[in-house]
């Protein structure tokens, strides 16, 4: 894996193994490519919004397409191959394993990712990441939204796949000295998100065959007209998507296990919790899926199961926040970029979930729901949280990938701009939100308050593309002409690392 | 691990849990009370469709984009939608219901002041969702 750029191979050699490390480095490259382009759309929806009117987008259609391919990019096509470029990184060293169980299948998952974000992008679909119908079966335009239904088929296999992969590798590849309970915390956190794929996903590969067949006109599963019940697919969708939040989030708590305790040079406080937490989030994240649901006309007993099926998940996140504070507890703490990006990442986590119980107590949902209030909540998890965690993770990962360092001034400015940023984007949307803005419209009427929270936003969306350049920057310039690391400290703090370029690739 | 003592982290999520308790049962309390929709109240039949809202009174006056009530009174929103989804929403009155084909939701309010408020969609309906928008007058009558 590591050393890519100082011991150069031509790029098919890379493309086509199976190995690894080398797995692991096509789904970084993808995962960020699309960090970039779906972060463009993300810019382009912010300065449209920046005004009531018209301002640089023409037409709301070409809105709708725009925040419907910038959610499914980023979750899709960033956050679930960045973890997938991460475990196959780390995985099978911290289970002591030469490679993934199944390395052609490894490789297979990968190649469908780029296929699938080709029918996304070239579709250009406009029925928001949850295609309800039955507005996606009787009035969005084909051929996107087909192809946007046969994109996230094909993404959900992959996610299928790459899940088999994970949890046999560390539950029957680990190292036969080695049992369960030795298994690092970030090895634990693709076990649990894979298990939670393995259940969650099938439920909406079902649905999204049943929305093809009642596209195409043969089949009413949830078109009224034909005596379908588009309810019925809210619930499919939600039993899948809500599990899928944990999955998104729990690999990015996972970099953090590993940055925190390294940068604070101190033991985890808890591995047990740790563990406990994880396994407890993805039992107890099924119970919850319905509370998208309020509005939908449920009675008050369904959401009064739903509402408690979600309260009973929160002391499992509260664990991991807990943790993480009692880990840094009179460490001595080392704030370099790493550790920068976690501690911000779990503070903002922390928001995130004050923010999800109040959706979650049923009256005050009929507030927030459907409005920029959701936006910022879920947008605190996405971006605050998980691309927070995942970015923290890349400058860790940078000196084992690169064999050089990337440029630490830099990364503390990228982490300082993209912190205000996030917070004045998201914590403003979410009292928007309160001032009953919906979300996803591409005009709004003149409201003084929402003029002015729109602006503050499209600022902080600005700092955050700026911070982003910067990032970029130094990634380029630092992989080439960065000064060389100690591979065997890159970050001066002792302690045990996990070395990935032990890893043996056979192409070295 | 490693023989520290687990105290701290016991209180805590005991605090935790104790918080979502409170958190659920003031919800559940609220929720009961606000679904009870008073005997006497009117009433009005609410259409969604892509982009426009239909109102219908019991008396048979239909009003389209404008609504008018009178202050004091109950009313109850039986809410349906004549082709995709849809959300009926009267934010400063916390109305919220989603318009499904082949569904009737209800939902009521009692306004108690006069006054003029916006009513939107808030449910993705396609093309002009952005500016399906209507308006509330609450009037009084006596
Ligand atoms: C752990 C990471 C989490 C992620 C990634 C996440 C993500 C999301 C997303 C994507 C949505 C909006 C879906 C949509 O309408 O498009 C959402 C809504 C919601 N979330 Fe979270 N969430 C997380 C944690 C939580 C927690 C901890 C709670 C509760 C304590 C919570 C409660 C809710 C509720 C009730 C809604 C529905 C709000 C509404 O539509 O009215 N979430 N979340
Ligand atoms: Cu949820
Ligand atoms: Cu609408």
């Amino acid at each position: 894996m590591v050393l890519e750029l100082q011991k150069p191979r031509p790029i098919w050699q890379i493309m086509f193994s199976t190995h690894h490390t080398d797995v692991g480095l096509l789904y970084l490259i993808t995962s960020l490519a699309f960090l970039f382009l779906g972060g463009t759309l993300a810019l382009a929806i912010r300065a449209e919004l920046f005004l009531p009117g018209s301002q640089i987008i023409a037409d709301s259609m070409t809105f709708n397409r725009i925040f419907t391919v910038h959610g499914t990019t980023l979750i899709f096509l960033f956050i679930i191959p960045f973890a997938s470029a991460v475990g196959n990184y780390y995985v099978p060293i911290m289970v002591r394993y030469k490679d993934m169980a199944y390395p052609k299948l490894n490789a297979i998952a990968f190649w469908m990712i780029p296929p699938a974000g080709a029918l996304i992008w070239l579709g250009f679909a406009d029925f928001t990441w949850y295609a309800t119908p039955p507005y996606s079966i009787i009035s969005a335009p084909g051929p996107a939204a087909d192809m946007w239904i046969f994109g996230l088929k094909i993404l959900g296999i992959s996610s299928v796949l790459g899940a088999i992969n994970f949890i046999v590798t560390i539950l029957k590849c680990k190292h036969p000295d080695m049992s369960i309970g030795q298994v690092p915390l970030l090895a634990w956190s693709f076990l649990s998100s894979s298990l939670i794929i393995i259940v969650a996903i099938p439920t909406f590969a079902a649905a999204l065959l049943m929305l093809l067949t009642d596209r195409l006109g043969v089949s009413g599963f949830f078109n009224p007209a034909m005596g379908g019940d588009p309810i019925a697919y809210a619930h499919l969708f939600w039993f899948t998507f809500h599990p899928e939040v944990y999955v998104l989030v729990i690999p990015a708590i996972g970099m953090m296990y590993e940055i925190i305790p390294r940068f604070s040079r101190k033991p985890i406080f808890s591995y047990n919790s740790g563990v406990f937490a994880f396994v407890l989030l993805s039992i107890v994240g099924f119970s919850s899926w319905a509370h998208h649901m309020y509005a939908t006309g449920m009675s008050f007993t369904e959401k009064t199961v739903f509402m408690v099926g979600t309260l009973a998940a929160v002391p499992a996140s509260a664990m991991h926040v807990f943790n993480f504070i009692a880990t840094m507890w009179n460490g001595r703490i080392k704030f370099l970029t790493p550790m920068m990006w976690s501690v911000g990442g779990i503070a903002l986590f922390f928001s995130a979930g004050a923010g999800g119980v109040v959706n979650s107590a049923m009256p005050l949902d009929f507030t927030t729901h459907d409005t920029y209030w959701v936006v910022g909540h879920f947008h605190l998890f996405v971006m605050g949280t998980i691309a927070f965690g995942s970015i923290g993770y890349l400058y860790y990962m940078f000196p084992y990938v690169t064999g050089r360092m990337y440029n630490e001034t830099m990364g503390k400015i990228h982490f300082i701009l993209s912190f205000i940023g996030t917070v004045l984007v998201f914590f403003t949307q979410h009292v928007l939100g309160l001032y009953g803005m919906p979300r996803r419209i591409f005009d709004y009427p003149p409201i003084p308050e929402w003029i002015a929270m729109n602006q503050i936003a499209s600022v902080g969306a600005m700092i955050i593309g700026v911070s982003m350049a910067i990032f970029l920057a130094n990634m380029i310039h630092s992989s080439g002409k960065g000064k060389l690391a100690d591979i065997h400290d890159p970050f001066g703090l002792g302690g045990k690392y996990y070395y990935p370029f032990e890893a043996k690739n056979p192409s070295h | 691990m490693g023989g520290h003592s687990n105290w701290p982290e016991w209180i805590y999520v005991a605090v935790v849990i104790a918080l979502m308790t409170w958190v659920g049962a003031e919800a559940w309390e609220a929720e009961r009370l606000v679904e009870h929709v008073p005997e006497d109240a009117e009433v009005i039949k609410v259409t969604g469709q892509q982009w426009f809202w239909t109102f219908e009174h019991e008396d048979g006056t239909k009003e389209i984009g404008e609504l008018h009530v009178e202050v004091g009174k109950a009313y109850k929103f039986e809410v349906m939608s004549k082709d995709v989804n849809h959300s009926f929403n009267i934010h400063d009155y916390v109305v919220l219901m989603d318009a499904i084909p082949g569904r009737v939701n209800t939902v009521w309010f009692a306004p108690d002041a006069p006054g003029v408020h916006d009513i939107q969609c808030r449910e993705y309906c396609g093309l002009i969702h952005y500016n399906m928008r209507g308006t509330l007058y609450v009037e009084d009558h006596s």
